[in-house]
C-alpha cells in the first residue's frame, strides 16, 4: 500500500501562503490604528434574510429549510426575524446610539421596503447579502453564474433601496477562487467574509477584508454551541474587555464584530441580553460602535 | 502494533491502583503542560482517498481563515499569556510552517518552547502510505525542525491524528522517544515497539480546547472551569503517584477575544496552587524514564 508520489510533494511550500490572495502580515507588527473615537470599534452587524420556501442554489445555507416540502415550519421562523426581530434590534440599536450594518439579501429590500427604509433612516449601512438565500457561492459554481449573481444581488439592492452597498457579505462567507476579483469587479470596496484578522486588511487585487468573526456570532454560540443568549452577551463582554486591554497595552484600535441574526437574538426571551449588551457597551469610553464602511473609511485614511 | 489483531497490542494492562510512586521534581504531584498546535493547513491540498481535507469546495474560506487568526493574531495573544504565568509550549508543529510562516515558529523557539511533530502540513494524512513514505515525512520533520530551530524533536502527534500501523515503530527506530497519540492514561506509559524505546505522553482530546468549543460546545468561562476541575483532581491524585495534565490548544480558538481572558485565569489558578511541576514535554518524559 502507498500513496501516489505527488501526495509527498509540496511546491508551495515556501514563505508567505500556499495561495496569492493577501499577503503574510501578523497584526503587532502592524503601525497602530487610531478610531475617531475610543479604541475598540463595535461592530454591529445584522443579516437580513429571505429564505425561499423552496431551497437552491450551489449548497444549502445555515439556516434553510430542512424538512420534506413545504417546509412551513422553518419558512416562517426565519421570516419571523425579518416582520418582528429586526424592528426589536432596530429599537435596541436607537437606543443606544448605535449606527450598525445590515447585511442584506437582495430580495429582502424587494420584498419588505418598511424594513429596509427603517434601517436607513436609522443611519444604518447597507451590506449586500446576495440575491436571496439561495444565493451562495463556491467553486461549484461556474464563473459566469457566479458573476451574474454577484451583478444581479448588486442591481436589486440598489434598485430596490436606493443605496449602492460598498460592503458584501457572502452567504456562510463562501467564496469561489474567483470571488474576490468578481466582487472588486462589481465595484465593492470590502467584503466580511475572511476570519483570519481582527482589523481590516488589503487583498492583493485592492478589495478590503472587514473581518466578521463567526465565533462571536449569535448563530455559532447560540444556534451552534446552545449557550444561553445570557452566556452569547457574557462572552461578548469579556471579548470587549480583553480587546481594551489591549488597545491600551498596544496603544492600537481594536474592534469588535457583533453578527446577529433576527430570528436567534431577536426572539423574546433573548433580546433583553441584546439589549443590555448593547447599554454597557454604550456606557464604556473605549466604545466606539461603528458601521462596516466607517470602520474601512477610518482604516484606509491611515493606510 | 499488531497490524490486523483486534488487539493492537500497543501496551500492557498497568491497574492504575498500587502503581509504583511518581515523583515529580521539587515534589510536585502534577506535572502540567501545555501543547500549542502550531499549524499549517493548505487551501488547496490534494485529495486523499481515505479523508477530505476540508468540508467545503476549495476555497474552505470559514475553514482556512479561521486557522490563519492562530498566525496572523492569537498565537501572539495565546504566548504572551503562556510566558506571563510561567508556562513554556511543548508545540505539536505542523513542520511547513518553518517555510510558511517562519516568525511564528521563531517566537516560540524564543520563548524556550520544545517542538516535537505533527506531520508536514495538517492537510497531508499519513494513512496508507508506504514504510518509506512514512520515513520521509519522518525524516522531513526532524531536519526541518533542526533547520529552524536547532532542535532535534523527540515527539509525535500524527498529522490531524491519521496513522499507519508502523508509526510508532518507525519513530521509535528514527529516534523519537514520545509519542502523544494515544488516550488510555493519566500517566506517562511504556509502548511497545519494535526496536528502541518509546513514551506515551498523556496529551488529551478530553480538554483540548477544539472537543471544549466544538464537541462539548463550552464558552470560554466553562472551558477555564474544566481545567481547573481537570487540574485540581490530578494534583490530589498525584499524591500517589505523579500524575500528567496537558493542556492542548489551538491558538484560533483559545486565543479569540472572548476566550483568552478567562483562560488567563486558568493558568493563573494552576501557578499558584504549587502542586503543579510545569514542564516541557521531554522534561517530563525524562523525569519518568529515570524513575521507571
Amino acid at each position: 500500500m502507498s500513496l501516489d508520489p505527488g501526495y509527498l510533494e509540496y511546491p508551495k511550500r515556501h514563505h508567505g501562503y500556499d495561495h496569492d490572495l493577501y499577503a503574510w502580515s501578523a497584526l503587532h507588527e502592524r503601525a497602530p490604528v487610531k478610531w475617531p473615537q475610543g479604541s475598540v470599534a463595535v461592530w454591529v452587524c445584522v443579516s437580513l434574510e429571505w429564505f425561499p420556501i423552496v431551497p437552491g442554489g450551489a449548497f444549502a445555507a445555515p439556516g434553510h429549510m430542512q424538512t420534506a416540502y413545504p417546509d412551513y415550519r422553518h419558512y416562517t421562523a426565519r421570516d419571523y426575524g425579518n416582520r418582528v426581530g429586526a424592528w426589536r434590534f432596530l429599537d435596541a440599536l436607537a437606543k443606544a446610539g448605535a449606527r450598525a450594518s445590515f447585511a442584506t439579501n437582495a430580495a429582502v429590500a424587494e420584498r419588505y421596503p418598511e424594513l429596509v427604509r427603517a434601517v436607513l433612516d436609522g443611519g444604518h449601512e447597507l451590506i449586500a447579502h446576495s440575491t436571496d438565500m439561495n444565493g451562495t457561492i463556491d467553486s461549484s459554481l461556474a464563473a459566469n453564474a457566479e458573476r451574474d449573481l454577484i451583478n444581479e444581488a448588486m442591481h436589486r439592492i440598489a434598485l430596490a433601496s436606493g443605496v449602492r452597498p460598498s460592503g458584501w457579505l457572502s452567504i456562510a462567507r463562501s467564496q469561489s477562487f474567483k470571488t474576490l476579483d468578481l466582487l472588486k469587479d462589481a465595484g465593492l470596496t470590502y467584503c466580511c467574509d475572511w476570519v483570519n484578522d481582527e482589523l481590516p486588511y488589503r487583498f492583493n487585487n485592492g478589495m478590503i477584508n472587514l473581518p466578521l468573526n463567526h465565533e462571536l456570532s449569535d448563530r455559532t454560540i447560540i444556534a451552534v454551541q446552545q449557550q444561553s443568549a445570557d452566556s452569547w452577551a457574557q462572552s461578548l463582554e469579556d471579548a470587549f474587555d480583553w480587546l481594551a486591554a489591549e488597545a491600551v497595552a498596544t496603544g492600537s484600535g481594536r474592534m469588535l464584530p457583533i453578527h446577529v441574526t433576527p430570528y436567534i437574538m431577536g426572539l423574546p426571551y433573548r433580546i433583553a441580553a441584546f439589549e443590555r449588551l448593547l447599554e454597557r457597551l454604550a456606557q464604556r469610553s473605549e466604545c466606539w460602535f461603528a458601521r462596516g464602511d466607517q470602520i474601512v473609511s477610518s482604516w484606509e485614511a491611515q493606510q | 502494533m499488531q497490524e490486523g489483531a483486534t488487539d493492537p497490542q500497543l501496551y500492557d494492562y498497568a491497574p492504575y491502583r498500587g502503581r509504583k510512586k511518581v515523583v515529580w521534581p521539587g515534589g510536585k504531584t502534577v506535572a502540567v503542560w501545555v501543547a500549542p498546535n502550531l499549524e499549517y493547513y493548505e487551501i488547496d491540498p490534494p485529495a486523499h482517498p481515505k479523508r477530505k481535507a476540508w468540508a467545503r469546495p476549495h476555497p474552505d474560506v470559514v475553514g482556512y481563515s479561521h486557522r490563519d487568526h492562530s498566525n496572523r493574531v492569537s498565537h501572539w495573544r495565546m504566548a504572551e499569556v503562556m510566558s506571563k504565568h510561567g508556562f513554556p509550549g511543548s508545540v505539536s508543529l505542523s513542520v511547513a510552517l518553518c517555510q510558511h510562516h517562519p516568525e511564528v515558529v521563531a517566537d516560540g523557539a524564543a520563548r524556550g518552547w520544545e517542538f516535537f511533530s505533527h506531520g508536514i502540513y495538517n492537510t497531508r494524512y499519513a494513512y496508507e502510505m508506504s514504510e518509506d513514505q512514512e520515513r520521509t515525512i519522518i525524516a522531513d520533520s526532524i531536519r526541518t525542525v533542526r533547520n529552524a530551530t536547532g532542535q532535534t524533536i523527540r515527539g509525535w502527534l500524527a498529522p490531524a491524528l491519521t496513522h499507519t500501523p508502523r508509526t510508532l515503530d518507525l519513530i521509535a527506530e528514527m529516534g523519537l522517544d514520545y509519542t502523544c497519540d494515544l488516550y488510555h492514561d493519566d500517566q506517562v506509559q511504556e509502548v511497545k515497539v519494535r526496536s528502541g524505546q518509546l513514551a506515551s505522553i498523556p496529551y488529551s482530546l478530553e480538554v483540548n480546547d477544539h472537543y471544549g468549543f466544538f464537541v462539548y460546545n463550552m464558552s470560554g468561562r466553562e472551558y477555564a472551569e474544566t481545567l481547573i476541575r481537570q487540574f485540581e483532581r490530578l494534583a490530589a491524585e498525584g499524591e500517589q503517584s505523579g500524575t500528567v495534565m496537558c493542556i492542548p490548544l489551538h491558538a484560533y480558538l483559545i486565543g479569540q477575544p472572548h476566550r483568552i481572558g478567562p483562560f488567563e485565569e486558568a493558568l493563573r489558578h494552576i501557578a499558584a496552587d504549587g502542586r503543579a511541576w510545569i514542564a516541557r514535554a521531554g522534561e517530563i518524559v525524562d523525569a519518568w524514564r529515570a524513575q521507571a
